[in-house]
Formats: C-alpha cells, sequence, structure tokens
C-alpha cells in the first residue's frame, strides 16, 4: 500500500474571508432570477410609466417645489424596487437552507461572517441596479423632473435606505423554514408600502391612518427619499422630521438583531 | 503500511455523542491511518452521520476527543485537508456545475484546477448545465468533484453512490480507487455491502452507537458467520424461541424460523430434541449476513472483536450450502 507521509501543518489556512469569485457567482446568480427581475426592474419601471403617463399639465406640479408629481412617483417605485431586490438577495439563505448548501459550505474554510456580508453586498449591487434602472426610466422619458441635487440625494437614500431590508431578508430567510421566504414577504411587504406611502400621494401625517402608518417599517425611509423632492427653486425645503430617521434606525436595528439571532442559532455547532 | 510518526487521519477517542435522552454514539474508539480505504457500516441509526458529523466539525463530542490529521476538525478543513460528499443537498439548483466547482474551489486555499477536476469527475459534457437540471447520478459527480477540487489528504463519502445505475457506480468508485492509489485516505458510508467488500480495505460496523466489529472484509464476514438454521416450526411460540441456546438471533417467517447462531450443531440439536421443529436446514453466510447478524435489533451483545476472526470461520459464503 502506498503512503503519502503528510505533514498536515505545512498545508496553508484559508483566509476564510470575502472572496471575488463567490461574489461574483453571488452577483450572477441574483441578476440572472427572473421572478425577483420582474419585482425588482419590470414591475416599478412599468408601474412607474403607466401612473406618470396620466399625471399631465397642471397635475404635475408639487407647489413650489421644482420636482414634479412624476418624479414623486419614480422615487416611489425606486424605493419599492430596491428593498425587493434586497429583501430577496437577503431572503435567498432560506434556500441555500432548505437546499443544504448552508451546511455544504460549512464543509468548507469559509467563515458564516463573510458569508452573510457576501450576502449583504449582492444586496446592494442588486439595490443599486433597481435603483438606477427606475431613474433611467424616469430621465429618458423626461416624467422625472428635479434639480440635480434632488436626483443624486433622492438616489443615495434609496440605496443606503434599502439596506436595512437586506437585514429582514435575512431574517426572515433564517427565521422562516419555507424554501423560499420571499413567497411570504412579498405580500407583506406590498402592505407595509402602502403603509409606507409609496403606492399613493403623500399620506397625510395629521390623520389617524397617517398616525398608524407612521409607525410601519417603509413609513420613515419613504419620507428621507421623497425629502429631496420638496426643494423649491430659491432652495428651500419642507422641515425634515427627526422622527423619519427614528422609525428606519428602529426597524433596522430589529431587522439585525433579528438576523444575528437567528444566524447565530442556524450556524451554532451542537 | 503507515508510517508512525504520522498523525492519523481520523482519531476517536471515547466519543460519545448524546441528544437529550437520547445516546447516538456510546463510547467509539477509531483510528483510521493515512492512505487506508475504509467501509463505515451499520444500520440507520447507528450513528454513522452523527459520528460523520463529528469529525467534520459540524458538531461536537458530549465526551471524548476528535483528531484529523493530529488537529481539530475544525483546522483541518481550513487547511482544505478533509473534504466530504454528502447524501442528499448541498447544491445550489440554480448555478451550472461548473460554477459550483469554481465556487468550492475559490474558498480553499491551495485548491486544484477546476478544468481538471471536473474532467477527472467525469462531469465535462455536464459543465454548463444548472445543477438542478442534472439527475441524481450527475449530481453525485458534481459532489464528489466539489470534494475532489480542494485537493483533500481525507475524504469522506457518506452514501456515496445512492442514485447511480451500476455502471455509473462502477466508474465512480473506480475513480476513489485510482484516488486512493495516490495516498489520499477515503471513509465512505454505504448500504451496499458488495461496494464496501470490493473497495474498503477495512471494514468498521457499528452498532447502536457502538463498533461491534473492525478488521478487513473477510474477517467481518468471518465473524458474523456462524450460520443460520432453518426450519419449519409451526405455531413456535416466544418463551421456546427465547429458549434455544446459542442463538445470535431468530426470525419468525410463517411456519418458518431462522436462528443465527455461533454454534450450529447446539441449535440444531436442541432443535430436533428438545421441540417440534423438523426439516432442518444449516445455511453458511456473507458479508450481509454478518452485517444483520452483528447490527440486528435481537442480535446478542457481542464481544467486541477485533481483527482476529475465529479459527473455524472458513466456510465459504455460498448461500444455501447443506451439511
Amino acid at each position: 500500500m502506498s503512503t503519502a507521509i503528510l505533514d498536515p501543518s505545512a498545508r496553508p489556512v484559508a483566509a476564510g474571508g470575502l472572496n471575488r469569485t463567490v461574489l461574483g457567482i453571488e452577483l450572477s446568480r441574483v441578476l440572472r432570477n427572473r421572478r425577483t427581475m420582474i419585482f425588482t426592474i419590470i414591475f416599478p419601471i412599468v408601474m412607474f410609466l403607466f401612473i406618470s403617463a396620466q399625471i399631465t399639465g397642471e397635475n404635475d406640479r408639487m407647489g413650489p417645489a421644482v420636482a414634479n408629481v412624476g418624479a414623486y412617483i419614480m422615487v416611489s417605485m425606486a424605493i419599492y424596487g430596491a428593498i425587493m431586490a434586497t429583501t430577496s438577495a437577503g431572503a435567498s439563505v432560506s434556500i441555500e437552507r432548505a437546499c443544504g448548501w448552508s451546511r455544504q459550505l460549512r464543509l468548507t474554510p469559509l467563515k458564516p461572517l463573510p458569508y452573510v456580508m457576501t450576502k449583504v453586498v449582492a444586496a446592494l449591487v442588486f439595490g443599486v441596479v433597481a435603483t438606477a434602472m427606475t431613474y433611467a426610466a424616469g430621465a429618458l422619458t423626461h416624467k422625472a423632473v428635479m434639480s440635480t441635487q434632488g436626483w443624486w440625494q433622492s438616489g443615495l437614500a434609496v440605496v443606503l435606505g434599502s439596506l436595512v431590508f437586506a437585514a429582514l431578508g435575512l431574517f426572515m430567510g433564517y427565521l422562516l423554514p419555507s424554501e423560499n421566504a420571499m413567497q411570504f414577504l412579498g405580500p407583506i411587504l406590498a402592505v407595509l408600502s402602502i403603509f409606507g406611502g409609496i403606492f399613493s400621494a403623500p399620506i397625510d401625517p395629521d390623520s389617524g391612518y397617517g398616525q398608524v402608518a407612521a409607525l410601519t417599517p417603509i413609513y420613515g425611509f419613504s419620507q428621507i427619499a421623497h425629502w429631496p423632492l420638496s426643494q423649491t427653486a430659491a432652495g428651500a425645503h419642507d422641515a425634515f422630521q427627526v422622527s423619519w430617521v427614528v422609525n428606519l434606525v428602529v426597524w433596522g436595528l430589529i431587522f439585525v438583531a433579528g438576523a444575528i439571532w437567528r444566524f447565530r442559532r442556524d450556524t451554532a455547532r451542537v | 503500511m503507515t508510517s508512525t510518526t504520522a498523525p492519523p487521519a481520523i482519531a476517536l477517542r471515547a466519543v460519545t455523542k448524546s441528544f437529550g435522552e437520547v445516546h447516538a454514539v456510546r463510547g467509539v474508539d477509531l483510528q483510521v491511518g493515512q492512505g487506508e480505504v475504509v467501509a463505515y457500516l451499520g444500520p440507520n441509526g447507528a450513528g454513522k452521520t452523527t459520528t460523520i458529523d463529528m469529525v467534520l466539525g459540524l458538531s461536537q463530542p458530549s465526551s471524548g476527543s476528535v483528531s484529523v490529521f493530529g488537529m481539530a476538525p475544525r483546522e483541518a478543513i481550513d487547511r482544505g485537508l478533509v473534504s466530504a460528499v454528502l447524501q442528499t443537498g448541498g447544491l445550489l439548483p440554480d448555478l451550472t456545475v461548473r460554477e459550483t466547482i469554481r465556487y468550492t474551489a475559490a474558498l480553499f486555499p491551495a485548491p486544484l484546477a477546476v478544468d481538471e477536476v471536473i474532467e477527472r469527475a467525469g462531469i465535462a459534457e455536464l459543465a454548463d448545465r444548472k445543477v438542478g437540471k442534472c439527475s441524481g447520478g450527475e449530481q453525485q459527480r458534481v459532489r464528489f468533484a466539489m470534494a475532489l477540487v480542494s485537493d483533500p489528504e481525507l475524504i469522506i463519502l457518506d452514501e456515496p453512490t445512492a442514485g447511480m445505475d451500476v455502471a455509473g457506480r462502477r466508474t465512480f468508485w473506480e475513480n476513489i480507487r485510482a484516488d486512493a492509489g495516490r495516498g489520499r485516505t477515503v471513509v465512505f458510508a454505504t448500504h451496499y455491502l458488495d461496494e464496501a467488500d470490493a473497495y474498503a480495505d477495512r471494514v468498521v460496523l457499528l452498532r447502536k452507537g457502538e463498533i461491534v466489529a473492525d478488521g478487513t472484509a473477510a474477517e467481518v464476514r468471518a465473524l458474523g458467520t456462524g450460520r443460520t438454521v432453518r426450519a419449519t416450526w409451526p405455531g413456535a411460540d416466544q418463551s421456546a424461541l427465547a429458549g434455544i441456546p446459542h442463538a445470535q438471533s431468530v426470525e419468525v417467517r410463517g411456519e418458518q424460523v431462522l436462528v443465527h447462531t455461533g454454534d450450529s450443531d447446539a441449535v440444531a440439536r436442541h432443535l430436533l430434541n428438545h421441540t417440534p421443529a423438523r426439516d432442518l436446514e444449516i445455511l453458511a453466510r456473507g458479508l450481509e449476513d454478518a452485517f444483520v447478524a452483528l447490527t440486528g435489533d435481537q442480535a446478542a451483545e457481542p464481544d467486541r472483536v477485533a481483527s482476529t476472526p475465529s479459527p473455524t470461520a472458513t466456510t465459504a459464503s455460498t448461500p444455501g450450502s447443506l451439511r
């Protein structure tokens, strides 16, 4: 019998960290998933074109603001698309758990945290793509009018705010036993989007409905992302409410805490 | 033979594993030397997967110690020394075969070339197909390629040929044998006893969380040898059956009673002299019977037999041979 006399300690230890090949494959997985592409890119663009086509003339003005109603709708739809993108990228861990891929990865040097970071980066890139596509539709059709500042401020707010929902996706992906957590999350996000005011005109914050809506997860995000649109030609804005930031941060912390809690349980060695 | 200075590929010392009241592994001592090809056999629930999980660092023993190449399992994995082919799952259906291997290779410190591994695992023509579109046997070859790509010194295979046809199984084992020839250590769990017989240097038999036999396939076959005494005995009752001396296990099939025993003479004498049993037949047994005899629920608590076969166990294992 031939035997190699092996000095095991001569083998190098893998870094186990973030990895360009893995990130590349994860990104292409996200981008070629047809079902999520429909909800994250095609649906927001179609909705934007459909609604903005019906709002013309005087109806397209938002008081003294530079931005028009078309821009408001475009930002709303971009929020929806970015949320769907980041949530589904995070929630894809549910599929990986169901098919045993995450268990397989535990037989490799890959550490759990870099794996989650890879998911977050993939979610972020997907969120950027979704936002950029909706914004491109708005710009190319000239249906959305905003100041230059408005374009990049609202765009940046959409992308960064949507990261909170990558945490929601991870939380649900590690929590739900189902094979595809998005089947469950999709309708919930749609309802939360209504409360967040992104399928309607701005919600009156003083109404009873507005006071309830202000407590839901998409509300603060939506208010922050739409706020740059209130800029007037003179440079004035509507008042910025700290409560919007509180809403986004508190929900963000809840999602991150939930994701860490479930993630720890999932990767614990028994 | 294995060098005495090289650390064993696997060393389990007094390993136990309990899940609440369930004692899945109850004191296993096992050393697998570098370059050995070991079959790990046992019925469902014997503790095979629980043991494998501990060797792979997926779980920790309740007591005792596990080391792989002289180090903690997790460290061995981080160095790419050990890989595993799991029975089911562990594949992403939306990746192509090549992406799956590239993904895996990228995680290890010193992987082999992806295309070379794809070639060796015989999946070159599948490389651009989605994993979800591959058949069960094809997926098993993908798992094998995933296990190879890290260039491990130890491969653990859990039911590797489940779902493969006969030709696929043969090719698969030819690959494994070729690999072991390069000094790789292979440990596999299987239900196909002929695979253990044909491909393993050593067979370890597990029952209810304990090792009940450990030796070459021939030695293990001999341990279980004894014989089966078959008789026609209508209406045999439990107490009469329990009274049969030297019985390792007793099976009743209609009017037929089958007694597995290490002393067929004593059983035959007892049946003819003290019971209404008639029409006796005495049968020799193969590895499969050894497996059943040593691991079955009714098997007597076996002596922990090491690799010394009993001198009487020399019968050729031709089923149905008559005495």
